[in-house]
């Protein structure tokens, strides 16, 4: 198992490093421009003076190899200077900046990051915890009325887009009953008990409307793994043995459903940290979802580039530790 | 009883005058909470050049002049606007002399002087700095202190109309000793200077979160002692123009919300609730549709919009251009896209009032079908079996293109229905507004390119000149692959008259005869179909009922006069 993992982290970082180019390349090629959405006022000579200043004059290839120093190089170093203190070289590194603020990409995505991880990474929990014990029931008493609603709701769930849940929930419950307030204030620090219940009152709706995605999606497979397992032999052979229902259910069937479900669950980690696009700017959460969308629309490339290359090392990352879950869950599939 | 009476009444007067005085207290007004649906990414217009950055800085740092509601120049830290009446002007043209206000001091508590404008041209000019504001400081040879309180600007050649460099909120002066090691290539890198900047103005920053939030205070320096009236500002930014509307006017979360340009009814629905009011001004943009003068067939590839590509087989007939513009109505244009932000125009150069041309209105701003379709008939231009006119086997069929927003589509819809009318056949396009205004010489989608017949889009000019802006439709202008698509002569229009007309205006220094001028060039443009003008665009904001001391411009930033809001009592 191990030479396993190492195996295969050798093997990302060509992988990886073809996608940094892959992301590079199409975001080079798309047609779009910084200095796009400036007012017609502005001349197009002044419109060249400021593409040259943002390094745009230059040919593709030092673009790119530009970017790979300061992304492999000068960031990780100026982490570690931060963390430890000490000084390497002059300390003068040019680090990936983003067009639109000019200021460095790792300080905006660690500035967004926090709202990314209690919102979605929130939302994504509630929606496990939700789905599990449903995805359950559901499939134990298969067409029972229970059954029959968390079908529906589920199906409901996962096809009406969260642009449409959210700003729904915002007529009903922001704009008519006004119990929750519609834009999300970053600035709220939590320091006592009122302050961290007007932060629960502005995380209740982005995280109802995600945890209701989530937990749509991963209801179908609790529920499918499951029934695929009730109809097995085991099952048959541990009621004969007399085993209590409840511990068949729970502990036999459960544990064997829950293989597939985790490797869904490891899978789906990444999309937690690529923040959820929409439902963040729907509720105006700061978070990395939102900043990817703006960056995009700006023509921000150094911040678009470096996110989504943090996202597919993720992606990456996450498909290799459910790789290795599925094999310590399941003691049946050995890798070497 | 009658004490009591006297003591309720004392009571109330005092009150009363306790909120009166209330009134003239600095941060007294607690917090005000504003709403722009595009988050600012800087507090440096100068590396910005973005609307929004250029008018959330207004908050903080100010322009030596600026334009009031009126379109008019007032003095902002200059104590008096340099004119040819009180020698602020040289005679010559080449140079004019500002007065700094003497007890001027920065949020720091450093006084204001003549070294920080200075700077602020050496800033803006240093070369690889990409100022985004260059186009303020053309011309400006050199800036240079008589005394710490009297700058003096020196021009290349005569400037007749010499009011940009410091005027505005694209030009403000920024804090020498906080930007001095910040010129040229270097500008990008002072992060904390760029998002804090030291200003003048009545509130300084307290936090800045890029492409998110910005919590601003009172400026304990500011020069008015009893302003400003709020405490503290936070402007919180992201989502999308309709949701910012409902959070003022809807649920009365945000006192203000910047730039609310929504389909009127959903307004009118929104308003219902009471919370708030919507308020409009007019500046200069023009919503237009551009009649391109050159070929755009697709069958000429890369030559499509060039000199190469010959005249436009139909669009450089005369009756044409002006059977389209009189196809169009206005009023119903405005009525469905723009409401309150609209006004139905026939003018290039829609305002201020005494440049505004009132020539054309009597044949343009009413829709004449009839006249329209005898206009083609008698050019020649005959119905075909589908309904579409058509001369020498040339269709009226235009490929009709605009960047991709709601309102500007169902214009779209519209202008179709009413050119079908008279036997036009349009098909409609549209590429996203970083794509089409992106410039990219290498997408055919842009609207510099113009591989379409007709496009639409608005425009405008900065400040009340529109010399600079009428120069955009001169012969020299027209984009072409030779100057790399660059060139604002979108429509291709060329007259030597036009030239030459508006070679005198640059000329001209006495302001009634350049206003005259202006119209003269402006009415050639309407009259010769350079491009037919729709709708005169007001800018649309929404505040909350309890908001008062607004007074909204579209000649500078709407939040200029930010030192004067409050609560009403």
């Amino acid at each position: 198992m191990f030479t396993y993992t190492l195996r295969r982290l050798f093997f990302a970082i060509p992988t990886l490093l073809v996608i940094s180019f892959a992301i590079f390349a199409l975001l080079d090629l798309a047609p779009s421009d910084p200095t796009g959405n400036l007012p017609l006022t502005i001349p197009p000579e002044v419109r060249e003076q400021i593409r040259a200043s943002l390094g745009l004059d230059q040919p593709f290839f030092i673009r790119y190899l530009k970017w790979l120093q300061q992304f492999f190089i000068n960031e990780p170093l100026n982490i570690l200077e931060s963390l430890t203190g000490w000084q390497f070289g002059d300390g003068e590194r040019m680090r990936v900046l983003s067009w639109a603020t000019r200021s460095p990409v790792v300080d905006l995505i660690v500035q967004r990051l926090p709202q990314t991880l209690w919102v979605v990474g929130l939302a994504y929990l509630f929606g496990i915890l939700l789905a599990i014990p449903i995805g359950v029931i559901s499939a134990y008493k298969q067409y029972s009325i229970f059954d029959q609603i968390g079908t529906f709701i589920s199906m409901v769930g996962y096809s009406v887009p969260t642009f449409f849940t959210g700003v729904l929930m915002i007529v009903i419950f922001s704009s008519h009953l006004q119990w929750f307030p519609s834009v999300y204030d970053t600035n709220l620090e939590v320091t006592d008990f009122s302050s961290l219940m007007a932060q629960m009152r502005q995380m209740a709706l982005p995280v109802a409307v995600l945890a209701l995605y989530n937990a749509s999606q991963i209801t179908r497979f609790v529920r499918a793994s499951m029934l695929d397992n009730l109809h097995q032999d085991y099952v048959r052979t541990a009621r004969a043995k007399g085993v209590k229902e409840k511990t068949v259910l729970l502990v036999h069937v459960l544990r064997n459903s829950l293989i597939p479900v985790v490797t869904v669950i490891a899978l789906g980690v990444p999309t937690i940290f690529s923040g959820a696009i929409i439902t963040e700017q729907v509720f105006r959460v700061n978070g990395l979802g939102q900043l990817l969308i703006t960056a995009v629309q700006g023509a921000d490339i150094p911040l678009v580039q470096t996110l989504t290359f943090i996202f597919a090392v993720l992606i990456v990352l996450f498909n290799l530790i459910a790789d290795v879950l599925y094999g310590i869950l399941d003691p049946r599939i050995r890798y070497d | 009883m009658k004490k009591l009476n006297i003591l309720l009444a004392g009571t109330v007067a005092c009150v009363a005058l306790s909120s009166s005085l209330a009134h003239a207290e600095r941060g007294a007004d607690g917090d005000l909470k504003i709403l722009f649906w595009q988050a600012v990414s800087t507090m440096n217009p100068y590396l910005s050049g973005g609307t929004k950055e250029a008018l959330a800085s207004s908050i903080v740092i100010e322009p030596l002049a600026r334009y009031n509601e009126k379109g008019e120049l007032v003095p902002w830290l200059a104590t008096e606007l340099p004119t040819h009446e009180n020698g602020g002007i040289a005679q010559d043209m080449l140079s004019m002399t500002w007065k700094l206000k003497p007890d001027v001091k920065w949020s720091d508590g450093s006084a204001f002087t003549a070294e920080d404008v200075i700077f602020t041209w050496k800033y803006c000019t240093a070369p690889d700095g990409g100022c985004a504001q260059a186009a303020q400081y053309e011309g400006v040879k050199n800036v240079e202190a008589i005394d710490p309180h009297t700058v003096k600007i020196t021009f290349e050649e005569p400037k007749p109309y010499p009011y940009s460099a410091f005027v505005g909120a694209q030009s403000p002066i920024i804090q020498a000793a906080q930007f001095k090691d910040c010129l040229g290539a270097k500008a990008p890198g002072c992060t904390a200077a760029n998002f804090a900047p030291v200003g003048t103005g009545a509130f300084v920053v307290k936090d800045f979160k890029a492409n998110d939030v910005v919590t601003f205070e009172a400026n304990p320096n500011y020069r008015d002692a009893a302003k400003p009236a709020f405490a503290s500002i936070s402007l919180k930014g992201g989502g999308d123009a309709p949701s910012a509307a409902r959070a003022v006017l809807e649920t009365g979360e945000y006192d203000y919300a910047w730039n609310t340009m929504v389909e009127p009814e959903i307004l009118e629905s929104m308003l219902a609730a009471g919370k708030g009011r919507l308020e409009s001004s007019f500046g200069t943009q023009v919503e237009r549709i551009n009649l391109n003068h050159y070929n755009a067939d697709p069958a000429l590839g890369d030559k499509r919009s060039t000199k190469e590509a010959g005249p436009h087989p139909s669009l450089t007939d005369p009756a044409v251009r002006r059977a389209l513009a009189l196809a169009i109505d206005r009023d119903i244009i405005v009525e469905a896209g723009f409401g309150e932000a609209g006004r139905p125009t026939c003018n290039i150069v829609p305002a201020p009032e005494v440049v505004a041309s009132t020539k054309n209105d009597s044949w343009c701003l009413a829709s004449d079908i009839e006249g329209a379709n005898k206009l083609l008939d008698d050019a020649g231009w005959l119905p075909g079996p589908d309904g579409i006119r058509a001369k020498d086997g040339v269709r009226l069929s235009f490929l009709y293109t605009t960047s991709t927003n709601s309102v500007r589509q169902a214009t779209q819809e519209l202008v179709k229905a009413m050119w079908a009318e008279i036997g036009v056949d349009a098909e409609l396009r549209n590429a996203s507004a970083s794509v089409f205004f992106g410039g990219d010489p290498a997408s055919p989608d842009t609207f510099q390119k113009f591989y379409a017949d007709v496009e639409m889009y608005t425009n405008n000019f900065d400040g009340t000149d529109p010399e600079k802006y009428l120069a955009e439709w001169l012969c020299d202008k027209v984009p072409s692959p030779e100057n790399g698509w660059q060139g604002q002569n979108i429509p291709r229009y060329c007259n030597p008259e036009f030239d030459k007309l508006l070679g005198e205006l640059s000329k001209t220094a006495d302001i009634e005869k350049r206003n005259e001028l202006a119209k003269q060039l402006n009415d050639m443009l309407t009259e010769e179909g350079a491009h037919i003008p729709l709708v005169h665009r007001g800018d649309l904001s929404a505040f909350a009922a309890s908001l008062d001391g607004i007074l909204m411009n579209s000649w500078d930033s709407q939040i200029w006069n930010i030192a004067d809001w409050h609560r009403k009592k």
